[in-house]
């Protein structure tokens, strides 16, 4: 990716993103459909938006998933 | 999934916490055991991005899962079914790790609330260091957008977690505010940049934004 790429891909939006609320009230559902190797994020699609372009989301996301599947 | 069809591992954790003495006693220290469990590996994991270290992350894990404990008792008729009961529960201590870290950041911070570490930004954008040269020009216009075009608030917000790198969880538990709002802040402002770039002929137009 060039280096104006990054910037582009750091500035860009997606319409679909729930914000955190949103996806942090239902992140134990989308983590068990991910868990069970379902399609979670054409289930909810806002949700996978927002897990790739919120940080901390994500983290909690990785979190959870790590805890049901590995603890 | 309803509550009528419940997997068998969380119907019996609902009967267990829900019976009287001895047996709802022992659930509860099954899932406190669990949850301790889980927030020792969540602190650890999460080790690398976060000021706190030795014993205080242990006790950030203990006091994660204690509150975690005491929501989940608090909230168990909420519990509808639509997930496994335990990945609801561990849902409640992995957010208290999360916003405790967040709070506890500030103990110790690395950077302090609005330094303005500007000369960061490029390494912040993840831009090859041998190549800041060729982005002074694009980033100059970034700051000046930045300087000029958001709000203070805005502007306070994006220098805090963009350019000075300070975790969303922290400046949401330093301004006393949700991380969403933190979140939408920084997305408008992440709009309004490329807005301007757009328009001043740094980007092109062609998929700059979705909406």
């Amino acid at each position: 990716m060039t280096e104006q790429g990054k910037l582009e891909r750091f500035l860009r939006t997606d319409p679909r993103d729930v914000g955190c609320d949103e996806a942090m009230a239902v992140l134990h559902i989308y983590v068990d459909l991910v868990a069970a190797g379902q399609d979670a994020a054409g289930r909810y699609p806002g949700v996978a938006a927002h897990l790739v372009a919120c940080g901390p989301c994500g983290e909690d996301f990785t979190g959870l998933l790590r805890a049901v599947t590995e603890g | 999934m309803r509550a009528g069809n419940l997997d068998e591992d969380s119907s019996a954790w609902l009967r267990r916490l829900g019976a009287q003495g001895g047996e709802r006693e022992a659930a509860e220290r099954d899932l406190h055991a669990r949850l301790v469990r889980i927030a020792l590996a969540e602190v650890r994991r999460r080790s690398a991005s976060t000021p706190v270290a030795g014993p205080e992350l242990d006790d950030v894990a203990h006091q994660a899962a204690a509150d975690a404990m005491l929501a989940i008792l608090g909230k168990l008729g909420d519990f509808r079914g639509e997930s496994r009961f335990i990945t609801w529960a561990y849902r409640f201590v992995v957010l208290e790790v999360s916003a405790k870290l967040g709070r506890h950041y500030w103990r110790n911070p690395p950077v302090a609330l609005d330094a303005g570490q500007w000369e960061r930004l490029p390494d912040r954008l993840g831009i090859d260091p041998e190549r800041h040269a060729e982005s002074a020009g694009i980033l100059a216009e970034v700051r000046r957008v930045v300087e000029d075009e958001l709000t203070a608030h805005q502007r306070r917000v994006f220098v805090a977690i963009v350019v000075d790198g300070i975790p969303l969880e922290a400046l949401a538990a330093q301004l006393d505010l949700r991380r969403n709002a933190i979140y939408k802040v920084i997305f408008d402002a992440r709009r309004k940049i490329r807005r301007a770039l757009v328009a001043n002929g740094y980007l092109e137009e062609s998929g700059v934004e979705q909406s």
